[in-house]
């Protein structure tokens, strides 16, 4: 273990992603340092009598390349995402059930909107057909904690379980859970968030939410911190990472590409209200909970609301953490569009990509930040900062008040202390 | 309601359908004695499995039923000598 974690860090060994721009961490990460976007017109079902009409969707999917058989009657098509980003990232780390104790490796997911196309099916064979058509499997393929129960069944992994539903916030949250479990003993946990719903119910439920925005153009739809802003458009994917106890990593061998560092979550009692104060004190205490000042910080990930009001609220955690204009901030999320549950964990993955390769990946689309905002957005091209890029806040909101920040640390530098143990020969950075 | 016969044919392409095919296991090969366990399909999965069958065959299949029917012999029997009475 190296003299620079945080207190109960949780090292960081395997990243799988399923995203609308790129199907595993690689085509993901290549997508979107070229700028590339996944928002194009929804074809999942017919949506054109929508007011929102383009999405980001997972293309080249093809769920019989990476779930089993027996799992394809029994799943929707958020828990096929999770099973491919959860076997990934299970497989980059090169961890399995048998690296622990039986009850030494769990699993903590965010979902938000559970299998919304699987129940929309379903309730429609109840209603259309009768009861008898109801497939036996709609008793938990349409349920939040189904990617839980079905990645821990999947492989293996017996520690301790847990669904977080917290809308956006809950890729963080679960990441929270996760460092956890681990402060409480559990060797490595498979954490993350997926969601889904690109069915006529789970874009009914998006909509009532007032969010979304209407508009057919993939460029122009979603505009975080621009000065046309107006809503967001949805997206399905996300991402899942192995977390492990550093000495439990360390002793395997595995290769760390960073530490969760700090993390915390709070609520607004009035989402609505003058007070919503909470994310800047969920980033606060993320900071404090990683010993850090804001000066630390190289690199935001922002929530990236797209809508004005709130991208207003945001800019102004941000100036009040960091001064006007005072850090770097992205929003590689505007190629994907929002992905409930699934965004925070994409994001802290792709922070960590982002610190690994030295470079901050640009927020898509966007032509002309709000000058208002005062914040200094990527935008265009990918940065390379000539300074240090070592430690990224990722911040997430959910609709209803949920808050949540993170803050994740790059592996140690090359130039850092020499190896102390013979266990850790020198640095194995991919 | 139909009255033809529940081959093991008709039963495997059912399974397929309903549940699934378990990895290493060859639902074409001589099943007929094979426990369901041992076939990979659990409670849930002949549970669902029961209900193809009520609507394609009209065989009433209650969970009882299906606890003690374990092989799929043993659920052609079980249907077919119910669409021999009817």
């Amino acid at each position: 273990m190296t003299s620079t974690l945080a207190d109960g860090a949780a090292v960081v060994t395997g990243i799988g992603i399923a995203a609308p721009t790129g199907l595993g961490t690689s085509a993901y990460w290549a997508a979107t340092l070229a700028g590339e976007s996944g928002i194009r017109p929804i074809t999942r079902f017919d949506a054109t009598r929508y007011p929102v009409r383009v999405g980001g969707e997972v293309d080249g999917f093809v769920a019989e390349q990476h779930v089993p058989s027996r799992l394809l009657p029994q799943t929707d098509h958020s828990t096929r995402l999770s099973l491919a980003a959860g076997a990934e990232a299970l497989a980059a780390s090169g961890l399995t059930a048998q690296d622990a104790p039986e009850f030494g490796i769990g699993i903590a997911t965010a979902s938000s909107m559970g299998g919304f196309e699987f129940g929309q099916r379903e309730l429609g064979h109840l209603w259309a057909l009768g009861a008898q058509h109801v497939s036996a499997y709609q008793s938990f393929a349409w349920f939040y904690a189904v990617n839980t129960g079905q990645l821990s069944i999947r492989h293996g992994l017996r520690g301790p379980g847990t669904t977080v539903v917290s809308d956006q916030a809950g890729g963080l949250d679960a990441l929270g859970a996760a460092r956890r479990q681990i402060r409480k003993g559990t060797a490595a946990v498979l954490a993350g968030g997926v969601d889904s719903a690109l069915c006529p119910l789970g874009l009914a439920g998006q909509l009532s939410t007032g969010e979304l925005a209407a508009s057919d153009d993939p460029r122009g739809a979603y505009l975080p911190f621009d000065r046309a802003a107006a809503g967001h458009v949805p997206g399905e994917g996300g991402a899942f990472l192995i977390l492990e106890d550093p000495a439990f990593a360390q002793a395997r061998g595995a290769t760390v590409h960073g530490e969760i560092a700090g993390y915390a979550s709070t609520f607004d009692l009035f989402p609505d209200g003058p007070d919503a104060d909470g994310l800047l004190r969920a980033a606060r205490q993320a900071l404090a909970d990683a010993g850090l000042a804001p000066f630390d910080i190289d690199v935001v990930f922002g929530d990236a609301s797209g809508r004005p009001d709130a991208d207003r609220a945001e800019a102004a955690v941000l100036v009040a953490l960091f001064g006007p204009n005072g850090v770097p901030v992205t929003a590689p999320k505007s190629a994907t569009g929002r992905l409930c549950a699934g965004a925070g964990a994409l994001d802290v993955a792709t922070a960590l990509l982002s610190l690994r390769d030295g470079v901050i990946p640009p927020t898509v689309h966007v032509r002309e930040v709000d000058p208002g905002h005062q914040i200094d957005l990527v935008v265009g091209e990918p940065r390379r900062p000539t300074g240090r890029l070592r430690t990224a806040l990722v911040l997430a909101r959910g609709h209803g008040g949920f808050n949540a920040a993170l803050v994740v640390r790059g592996p140690a530098t090359t130039a850092a202390a020499p190896p102390t143990s013979p266990a850790n020969p020198g640095p194995s950075r991919p | 309601m139909a009255t033809r016969e529940l081959t093991i044919a008709d039963l495997t392409r059912l399974l397929r359908s309903a549940a699934g095919e378990e990895e290493g296991v060859d639902l074409d090969g001589d099943i007929l004695d094979t426990d369901f366990a041992t076939l990979g399909y659990d409670s849930l999965a002949l549970l669902e499995t029961a209900s193809r069958l009520g609507v394609e065959y009209g065989v009433t299949l209650t969970d009882d039923d299906m606890e003690a029917i374990t092989t799929p012999r043993a659920l052609l029997d079980r249907v077919n000598s119910t669409l021999t009475r009817s």
